[in-house]
């Protein structure tokens, strides 16, 4: 069976030709199924912007193809845009495009464009504002009245409004407090769960693609250096963080303490670090 | 893509052209442009030319670069000359069809006229391409410094100039950003009526709108943090000191003007 959406050698080079030819992604191979919770690490400028413009069409790939359910998005220009359409895309601090006078309306702006009938464009705005937590009457309210992680949320629900199989997310959380990120996190593993979509999401943090995610890709160097779960990529602390990257501080600790001599395994999240050191000492966690 | 545009964008590099003091470019630009216009006839224009061509090659910048930035304005450059050819009257037409005369005078009109607007942006482009636009500034307000004694505020004309300048990339980087934003929502910027066009681009310019005065009340907050207040005791990181590549540059200039008015004058 095909995979859903499949990355073949994809290349990408800015600026041919002039003084600023700069080569952001090179041979990019990976493949994605439905439902999936994938995270995407990497440092600064190592490509990982770049590599999910790729995926809904928005940069051509100057080598390499973009398969999503087995057809090449590049192969007619109608498919292009469709794809747009089944790959949604969050930018980077997505508050700043909103722009309708009604948060109602910014949110139905994808669906409109999708060329919905109104009922459908409703039912699709109300419950993509549900996945997000904004209230009935924030829907009325101006999107420039909102606090930075409501309209953080707002813009999020305008991609989610579109219904994508495949939801993308380029640092959902960047700049907001604990108690927002957490919760924006749990909307959108909220929405895989409900419509069996994969979710990719760019994180800078590693306790989080820890704890919510299922596969990890690590790029580096505009290279895909690694693809697996996060115990195996996290079983990789030192190339991690020789490539300048953190591991999360709950691994960190347990590596310290088994190079102090314990007898500990590898662990990635809280939770799983509490219940190793309660087994130990003989115990068991209270649910 | 919009990154794509070249005008006025700074090409780094470290060719005789870039050394020079960017006051030098500047009166080699204004003495260039007098030479331009004082150029009559084929010779002095293969002058002009020529020395276009050889300070193209100095500046190792690549030609397709300059063309590329000329793409925008190969309309402005057809339009003069159609104009030119239909609107000058000779002595005998060449072809005369209903009101339509064309003159040999207007289509060698046309052409002179097409080659000096096509030189003049050429060399304002070589400006902007080997300056970059902090010492472009720079280099402006130092040129226009006597006019100080006059009350004008010269240092801040320039501050507001190179603001201005620095600006230029960040917001075609938005505006690109923002766009990439409203396509992945589906947004058609390329397809429909002229109406429907325009009403495409309002998801583009409010976010473009509110970020920009975001971006001039952050800059302002912290010029203000940094007790900025205007050019008063304000001293310089770089001084600008002409070098002997600037009076070579200078040379050059004398001699490029002398040579197009010895030509218009003998007529050759």
């Amino acid at each position: 069976m095909t995979p859903f959406l499949q990355v073949k050698n994809l290349q990408h080079i800015y600026s041919t030709g002039t003084p600023f030819e700069h080569v952001a992604l090179e041979d990019v191979s990976f493949s994605v199924e439905r439902g999936e919770f994938i995270g995407i690490i990497g440092h600064t400028g190592s490509g990982k912007s770049t590599l999910v413009q790729h995926l809904n069409g928005l940069l051509k790939p100057t080598a390499g193809s973009v398969i999503l359910d087995g057809k090449d998005i590049w192969s007619d220009k109608a498919l292009t845009r469709q794809c747009r359409f089944k790959v949604g895309l969050v930018f980077q601090y997505p508050e700043y495009q909103l722009f309708e006078e009604t948060v109602y309306k910014d949110i139905a702006f994808g669906p409109k464009n999708m060329g919905l009938d109104n009922a459908e464009i409703d039912r699709r705005v109300r419950k993509a504002a549900g996945f997000v937590g904004i209230s009935e009457q924030q829907l009325e309210s101006s999107p420039f009245d909102l606090s930075g992680g409501q309209k953080r949320r707002v813009a999020i629900a305008g991609v989610i409004a579109m219904e994508p199989e495949i939801l993308i997310l380029d640092e959902p959380t960047a700049g907001l407090d604990p108690e927002s990120r957490e919760e924006i996190l749990q909307n959108i593993d909220a929405y895989r769960k409900a419509q069996n979509a994969t979710v990719m999401m760019v994180s800078h943090s590693m306790s989080d693609v820890a704890r919510i995610t299922q596969r990890l890709l690590v790029m580096n160097g505009s290279h895909l250096v690694m693809d697996g779960t996060p115990a195996e990529i996290f079983n990789r602390a030192q190339e991690l963080t020789d490539m300048g990257l953190d591991i999360p501080e709950v691994t960190r600790v347990f590596l310290r303490l088994r190079q102090m001599g314990m007898d500990v395994p590898n662990v990635y999240t809280v939770s799983d670090a509490a219940q190793v050191l309660f087994s130990m000492k003989g115990g068991r966690i209270d649910a | 893509m919009l990154k794509d545009i070249t005008l006025g964008q700074y090409f780094p590099g470290n060719s005789p052209i870039h050394r020079l003091d960017p006051r030098t470019k500047l009166i080699w630009l204004i003495g260039y442009i007098v030479a331009l216009f004082t150029a009559g006839n084929w010779a002095s224009y293969l002058v002009v030319f020529l020395f276009l061509a050889f300070v193209v090659a100095l500046s190792t910048i690549p030609l397709k670069s300059i063309l590329t930035g000329l793409k925008p304005l190969v309309f402005i450059l057809i339009f003069t000359g159609v104009l030119n050819v239909f609107f000058t009257t000779g002595e005998k037409p060449l072809i005369a069809f209903g009101v339509i005369r064309i003159y040999r005078e207007g289509i060698i009109r046309a052409v002179f006229m097409m080659a000096r607007i096509f030189m003049l942006i050429c060399g304002t482009f070589l400006l902007t391409y080997t300056t970059s636009p902090i010492s472009l500034t720079d280099g402006l307000e130092s040129l226009l410094s006597p006019l100080k004694k006059l009350r004008l505020p010269v240092h801040e004309l320039s501050m507001m100039m190179c603001i201005a300048l620095r600006f230029i990339p960040t917001l075609i980087e938005e505006t690109d950003k923002i766009m990439s934003a409203q396509k992945a929502r589906g947004a058609d910027f390329e397809s429909g009526k002229l109406m429907q066009r325009v009403k495409a681009l309002i998801p583009i310019l409010v976010p473009l709108f509110i970020s920009a005065f975001r971006r001039a009340d952050e800059l302002a907050t912290a010029m203000e943090c940094r007790c900025y207040q205007g050019g008063d005791g304000r001293t310089k990181m770089k001084l600008l000191r002409y070098k002997l590549l600037d009076f070579k540059a200078f040379l050059l200039l004398v001699v490029l003007i002398c040579a197009v008015i010895l030509l218009r004058v003998f007529g050759l």
